[in-house]
C-alpha cells in the first residue's frame, strides 16, 4: 500500500473525512490552521459542508446544532481557543451530543505561544468547563497515529454518544510524515437516532434536547446515567503503549510528540547500561492507571516528561499509589526538550545528583 | 355554533410557568400559530435560549434545543446549514440577544442564515430577577440601576433592529408590539412574514416584539401595558426596517 508523506495537521484532516466527518465548523488559530484550509477544499468535494465562524465560541455552538440534527461534525482550534470552547464543550457532554474536537496544543497561559506545547493536559482532561464531565481524549504520538485515532474518533463518539477530543501539538501537527490509509475507511453507520431532531412530522411527541434539570433528583441521576456511561469508556477504551517495560529500572511516562523524544533518550541510555523503559498514555482520559499498578519488580523510579510545568505527573502520582518516586521533568513555553537533556536527567536521578 | 378562537395546535397542553400579564405568552401563541397555518410544525426545528424563555421547549409543539446563554444563532446556524429543508427559529430574550450573545447574532445576520429570530424585546433580565439590560431605558429602574438606568454612565440602549438591519445579509427585521390586540395582530403578521421569508430562502429575518415584564418592572399586568406604550415605542419605534422585495 503506498504511503503520502503529509504534514500531521493535513492528514488529521483527511483522515477526518475518511471517518465520516461531514461538518466543520471552526476560526482560525495558529498552529492548526491547515486543517480548515482543508476542510475549505476538501469537505465541498466530498459533499459536506465547511464554514468558517466568528469565533470558537460560535463554532462550538454550531458544532452543537450541526451533531443535533445528525451531522457527524467536527471542529478544530488551538489553546486559548479550545478555552473559549468550554462551555459550549460542557453543553455537549450533557446533552451527550457525538462528534469530535481537535486540539493542536501550543503553549500557555494567555496567548502564550504559537510554538508546540502540552500545556491543555488539564484542559483535555479535566473539564474547563462546568459540572461532572468526562471527555475521551486520544493522543496520538505520530502523524500516522494521528490519522488513525482521527478515523476512528466518530465511530467512538457515535458509539458512545459523546464528545471525542484528538489531542495533538504544534510539533505533531507541523511535521511532515509518510502516513499510509487503509484501502477501507473505518466509516461505522450510526446505531440508535432516535435522539436526533429531524422535525416530528406529527408522527411522534416533539423532542427536545436539553441539558437543565431544576428538579434535583433528576439532575443527579442524568449525572449518575453520565458516570456510568464514563465508566463503560473507562473500561472499554483506555489505551497505551509499552516500550521497553520488561525490565525497567527507570520508567518514563509521556504522552504525544514528547513520548517519541523519550523513546530516543530511553535507547540512548540503554546503551549506557541503564534499563529504562515507557508507559504512553494514548488516552489521555480515560488515564491508563493499571500498567502502573503492575511496573515491573525491576522498576526504581517513574520520571514523568511533559512539554508544560507538570500536569499529567499528578495522574501519574494517582497511578503510582506512593510505590517508587516519582519525578517530573517539564520543558514548556515552546521549548522542546533534547533527548541527551533527558538522558543526563536520568542518570543523575538513577547517582542521587536530580532532585 | 362556529368557532371564533381555538387553542393553536402549535403549542402543547404544559401550562406556562410566566408570571401573569407577561407577554411571553402572547409570543408564544402568535409563534405556534404561524407555524401551525404555515403547516410547518411537524418540520420545525426551534432553539430555545436562555432567560423566562428556556422552557418554552415544554411548551412549543415543534423539536427544540436549548442553547447556552446568546448562543442560539450560532446553534440554529448549525442546525440549518446541516437540515436546509427544516425550519429554524430562535426565541431570544434581550439579554440573551443584545448582550451576550450580541457577536452570534450579528454574525448570523452578516452570514445571511436563513433562519428565523424572534426577538422579545422587555427592557429588563426577567428571569435573574429584573437586573439591568442593554435594552434598560435611560431613567427605568433595575436592581442593578437602582436610580434608574444613567446614560452617561451605562450608555443609551441597543436598538437591535435599527442595528442589525444595517447588516448586509439581513433580509427582514420588522419591529411589533404586543401591548394592545390591535398591534398583537400585526405582531402575528410580522412573524408569519419572518417564516415565510426563511420558506422563499430569503436569509435572515428578526421580528422584535416589545414586550413587557411586570415582575421585572414591578408593575401589574395593565400598568405594565401602559408603561410599555407610553416608554418602549417612542424609543423603539414600530415598523419594518427591513424588507426584501418579493415576501
Ligand atoms: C453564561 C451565563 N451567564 C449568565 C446566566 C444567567 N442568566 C440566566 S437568564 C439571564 C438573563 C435573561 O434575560 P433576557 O434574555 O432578557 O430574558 P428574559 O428572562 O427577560 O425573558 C441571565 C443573565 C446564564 N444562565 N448563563
Ligand atoms: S419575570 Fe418577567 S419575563 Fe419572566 S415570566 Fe415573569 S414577567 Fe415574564
Amino acid at each position: 500500500m503506498s504511503r503520502t508523506l503529509m504534514k500531521g495537521n493535513e492528514a488529521l484532516a483527511r483522515a477526518a473525512i475518511r471517518g465520516g466527518c461531514t461538518h466543520f465548523f471552526g476560526y482560525p488559530i495558529t498552529p492548526q490552521n491547515e486543517i480548515p484550509e482543508y476542510f475549505a477544499r476538501e469537505l465541498p468535494k466530498a459533499g459536506g459542508l465547511f464554514l468558517q465562524a466568528e469565533s470558537e465560541i460560535a463554532a462550538v455552538n454550531m458544532l452543537y446544532g450541526s451533531a443535533a440534527a445528525g451531522a457527524q461534525a467536527m471542529t478544530s482550534s488551538s489553546s486559548p481557543g479550545l478555552a473559549l470552547m468550554q462551555e459550549g464543550i460542557s453543553m455537549l457532554a450533557a446533552t451527550e451530543i457525538p462528534c469530535v474536537i481537535v486540539n493542536v496544543m501550543r503553549g500557555g497561559p494567555g496567548l502564550g505561544t504559537i510554538q508546540p506545547a502540552q500545556s491543555d493536559y488539564f484542559q483535555m482532561t479535566r473539564g474547563g468547563g462546568n459540572g461532572d464531565y468526562r471527555i475521551l481524549s486520544l493522543a496520538p504520538a505520530t502523524v500516522q497515529e494521528s490519522a488513525e485515532m482521527m478515523e476512528e474518533s466518530f465511530a467512538l463518539a457515535q458509539k458512545y454518544r459523546t464528545p471525542v477530543f484528538l489531542v495533538s501539538d504544534g510539533l505533531l501537527g507541523q511535521m511532515m510524515e509518510p502516513v499510509q490509509f487503509d484501502r477501507h475507511t473505518k466509516k461505522k453507520r450510526a446505531g440508535n437516532k432516535r435522539w436526533i431532531l429531524t422535525g416530528h412530522h406529527h408522527r411522534r411527541p416533539p423532542r427536545t434536547i436539553k441539558s437543565l434539570r431544576l428538579d434535583p433528583a433528576k439532575l443527579e441521576s442524568h449525572n449518575l446515567e453520565l458516570q456510568d456511561k464514563y465508566g463503560r469508556i473507562s473500561r472499554r477504551e483506555t489505551r497505551f503503549e509499552l516500550y521497553r517495560m520488561n525490565d525497567a529500572e527507570l520508567v518514563f511516562c509521556a504522552f504525544g510528540s514528547t513520548a517519541r523524544i523519550v523513546k530516543n533518550s530511553i535507547d540512548d541510555l540503554r546503551q549506557k547500561g541503564c534499563r529504562a523503559g515507557l508507559i504512553r498514555p494514548q488516552t489521555l482520559w480515560p488515564f491508563p492507571v493499571q500498567p502502573f499498578k503492575t511496573l515491573p519488580e525491576s522498576g526504581k523510579a517513574v520520571i514523568c516528561v511533559e512539554m508544560n510545568c507538570g500536569q499529567m505527573v499528578d495522574d501519574v502520582r494517582l497511578a503510582v499509589e506512593g510505590r517508587m518516586p516519582v519525578h517530573f521533568y517539564g520543558r514548556c513555553g515552546g521549548v522542546i526538550p533534547e533527548p541527551a537533556e533527558l538522558s543526563e536527567y536520568a542518570l543523575e536521578l538513577l547517582t542521587g545528583g536530580a532532585a | 355554533m362556529s368557532v371564533i378562537f381555538k387553542k393553536t395546535t402549535g403549542l402543547t397542553e404544559a401550562a406556562t410557568h410566566y408570571c401573569p400579564g407577561c407577554t411571553h405568552g402572547i409570543a408564544h401563541r402568535l409563534v405556534g400559530e404561524a407555524l401551525e397555518e404555515l403547516g410547518l410544525l411537524g418540520d420545525t426545528i426551534g432553539c430555545a435560549s436562555v432567560g423566562c424563555s428556556i422552557f418554552s421547549y415544554n411548551y412549543f409543539n415543534v423539536d427544540m434545543i436549548e442553547c447556552s446563554h446568546g448562543r442560539a444563532p450560532a446553534v440554529a446556524t448549525g442546525i440549518k446549514r446541516t437540515v436546509p429543508d427544516k425550519t429554524v427559529f430562535t426565541y431570544q430574550g434581550d439579554g440573551d440577544l443584545a448582550a451576550i450573545g450580541t457577536a452570534e447574532i450579528v454574525h448570523a445576520a452578516h452570514r445571511g442564515e436563513n433562519i428565523t429570530v424572534i426577538f422579545i424585546n422587555n427592557a429588563i433580565y426577567g428571569m435573574t430577577g429584573g437586573q439591568m439590560a442593554p435594552t434598560t431605558l435611560p431613567g427605568q429602574k433595575a436592581t442593578t440601576a437602582p436610580a434608574g438606568r444613567i446614560a452617561e454612565f451605562s450608555g443609551r440602549p441597543l436598538k437591535m433592529s435599527e442595528m442589525l438591519a444595517e447588516v448586509p445579509g439581513a433580509a427582514y427585521v420588522e419591529r411589533v408590539s404586543l401591548h394592545h390586540p390591535k398591534y398583537i395582530r400585526k405582531a402575528k403578521k410580522a412573524i408569519l412574514k419572518g417564516f415565510t421569508c426563511q420558506l422563499a430562502k430569503g436569509g435572515f429575518a428578526m421580528v422584535e416584539l416589545l414586550s413587557t415584564c411586570p415582575t421585572g418592572w414591578g408593575l401589574d399586568p395593565v400598568e405594565a401595558m401602559e408603561w410599555l406604550e407610553a416608554n418602549m415605542i417612542p424609543y423603539y419605534p414600530l415598523g419594518v426596517l427591513k424588507t426584501p422585495e418579493e415576501v
